[in-house]
């Protein structure tokens, strides 16, 4: 156990940073998936396939690719970063926040497929019911649609979290690999690999990578359970 | 308090079209499955938007395709009972009673909390979630629900049709409490004559997307050749009787009516107590002098006012019993063994077995005396 917490305060920074941009990846995508999910699962529209199709090209892309297409389009002389830096004072390139952006599109697709099938699967003729007891659709959504898919929420939040736990391809094309401020744990692995006598860090950080994984992933099943027994759909 | 419907709307091949006025406590839509009456109703709750007409809600107009007004469902002020019941699982019996008082404007609220659950006895209910409820106990908590958001208007369709007998009768007496102790009009969608000549005040009866009929419940359930097939030998005369006493020793309730009186198995009602019963026709026999040695105790005297064919070898006969009108089936064959001519004087018999607690208003066991 000490062996495996005795880490360099390079590594400790690998460790906090990626939770840090996971979680931050996994919370800002949340609102846009919840949307995109509602649009897909419910809208019809002229180009739902294409919008379908736009989300799901970071699953389909070499992460690479979507790397890359994110420097073009967020980094400095980007439209969009441009844009953003100008305006807001957002920077993404070599930013920790590039890096969740990063994360944040590549778990995107698997977030909102979960919370689509979830709101699919919500009994409209609840919502119907609603209405007719006084809730606008606003109010619909907030208290009856929201609760009814929150399994589906819990669900997609994690594949997002363990997704940005892992991304490396796109992170490491859109933000580098900048100890303390990009070098995520896949990233600071992958150093290890680079150099002679870093397997143990490299083992190391791959336990620790490993051990947060399962943990995101016993916590969800905990807490759908817990929002299953409260519920008690028939 | 006023219902006025006038509306047209396609479905497919389905054409609906329906003009009713209606100002009764409960009226009941009825009529066999695909007769429009859930679509009808589901307009007058403003889930499906009709093609072309006007609703109207005591002189407030919820739809005008003309005018182009249409009020959404949330402000309607309507609840709606549903055959499903479609409580919110998420939320316990008492959530769910909760929600729709949240909408509702403070100084439209009038249905208080207690009152409800005393009125539906739902308040050993309140912390459970619905998957733990019976199916009539989900629809008594649905029907408190949609009586806590106050509305001005409460809708139920059909909302026995997913029950067994034994829950069928367990739920009506609410409803009749609902019809009786509250200022709620109701629309009551059912394919029922026993519900329907138990509950309503007004009928307006429905078939493929037209109105057949409609009226108060005694005239427009005399119209037996009105009612769908499956429901014919259910169809029967419909009288408002008052308890005037039990007979103890022989387990009956003797009760008061236009006719004479009528002897019923007992019933668990005070005397005083208004009850509605059905006579089935089918159950009606026909003497031409007045019958002895017979085990039937009602004998009514009456005079032939109505015949008409019904179905296959059958005759329905309409008998005015000092103002109150008994409907009988018999077969041609009796009838011209009798030799029955209109205006003629005759007695109407009935068994005393033949009512049971599905045409006579049972009563809520808590208000059995005794």
């Amino acid at each position: 156990m000490n062996w495996l917490l005795d880490l360099t305060p390079d590594e400790w920074n690998a460790v906090r940073l990626s939770i840090k941009v996971a979680l931050v990846a996994m919370v800002a995508s949340l609102p846009p998936g919840i949307l995109i999910a509602l649009l897909l699962a419910r809208g019809q529209f002229w180009g739902k396939t294409l919008l379908n199709g736009l989300v799901h090209l970071p699953l389909i892309l070499p992460p690479v690719v979507t790397g890359y297409l994110l420097l073009l389009t967020f980094g400095k002389r980007g439209p969009a970063g441009a844009f953003l830096a100008e305006h807001f004072g957002i920077v993404f390139s070599f930013r920790w926040t590039g890096a969740a952006l990063a994360c944040g599109v590549m778990g995107f697709p698997l977030m909102v497929r979960a919370i689509r099938l979830s709101i699919e699967a919500v009994d409209r003729k609840m919502e119907a019911a609603a209405g007719t007891l006084g809730a606008n659709p606003l109010w619909v959504f907030a208290t009856i649609t929201l609760p009814l898919i929150l399994p589906g929420l819990i669900a997609g939040s994690i594949l997002a979290f363990a997704k940005a736990m892992g991304e490396f391809g796109a992170t490491i094309t859109f933000v580098s690999n900048i100890p303390g401020e990009t070098q995520t744990l896949p990233s600071a692995i992958y150093t290890f690999t680079q150099v002679p006598g870093g397997d143990e860090g490299a083992l190391r950080l791959t336990l620790i990578s490993i051990i947060i994984s399962m943990a995101a992933l016993v916590a969800s099943e905990v807490l759908a359970r817990r929002v299953g027994r409260r519920m008690d759909i028939e | 308090m006023s219902i006025r419907v006038d509306i047209s709307h396609r479905l497919g091949d389905f054409a609906i079209d329906i003009r009713f006025e209606s100002a009764g406590r409960l009226t009941a839509l009825f009529g066999p499955s695909g007769s429009g009456k859930t679509t009808l109703i589901n307009m007058i709750a403003g889930l499906i938007r009709p093609d072309k007409g006007r609703i109207e809600v005591d002189g407030r107009v919820l739809v005008d395709t003309a005018a182009g007004i249409f009020v959404p469902k949330h402000k309607r002020r309507i609840g709606m009972v549903f055959q499903d019941a479609r409580l919110f699982p998420h939320m316990s019996v008492m959530g769910n009673l909760r929600y729709g008082r949240w909408f509702t404007p403070a100084a439209e609220r009038y249905a208080d909390m207690d009152g409800v659950v005393d009125l539906l006895g739902i308040g050993a209910l309140l912390g459970r979630r619905p998957a733990k409820l019976s199916g009539g106990e989900k629809q008594r908590v649905a029907i408190g629900r949609a009586l806590l958001a106050s509305p001005k208007l409460l809708l139920m369709d059909e909302p026995l049709a997913s029950l067994d007998e034994a829950r069928k009768s367990e739920i009506l007496p609410y409803i009749e409490r609902l019809r009786d102790e509250t200022r709620i009009p109701i629309v009551y969608v059912s394919h029922s004559v026993a519900e329907v000549a138990r509950l309503a005040s007004d009928v307006v009866m429905l078939a493929q997307g037209k109105v057949l009929a409609s009226g108060p419940t005694e005239a427009v359930m005399q119209r037996l050749d009105l009612l769908p097939a499956e429901e014919r030998g259910e169809g029967g005369a419909v009288l408002d009787t008052k308890v005037l006493r039990h007979d103890e020793v022989f387990g009956m309730s003797v009760l008061g009516s236009a006719a004479g009186e009528i002897r019923v198995p007992r019933l668990a009602m005070k005397a005083g107590a208004p009850v509605r019963i059905r006579i089935r026709a089918r159950d009606v026999m026909i003497a031409t002098d007045k019958p002895t040695g017979l085990s039937a105790l009602n004998i009514l005297p009456g005079t032939v006012v109505a015949m008409s064919p019904g179905e296959g070898p059958t005759v329905e006969v309409a008998i005015d019993c000092n103002g109150a009108t008994v409907l009988a089936r018999i077969t041609e064959q009796s009838r011209q063994a009798l030799k029955l001519q209109l205006g003629g004087r005759v007695f109407a018999v009935i068994k005393t077995v033949s009512f049971d607690r599905a045409n006579t208003g049972a009563g809520l066991p808590a208000e059995a005396d005794g």
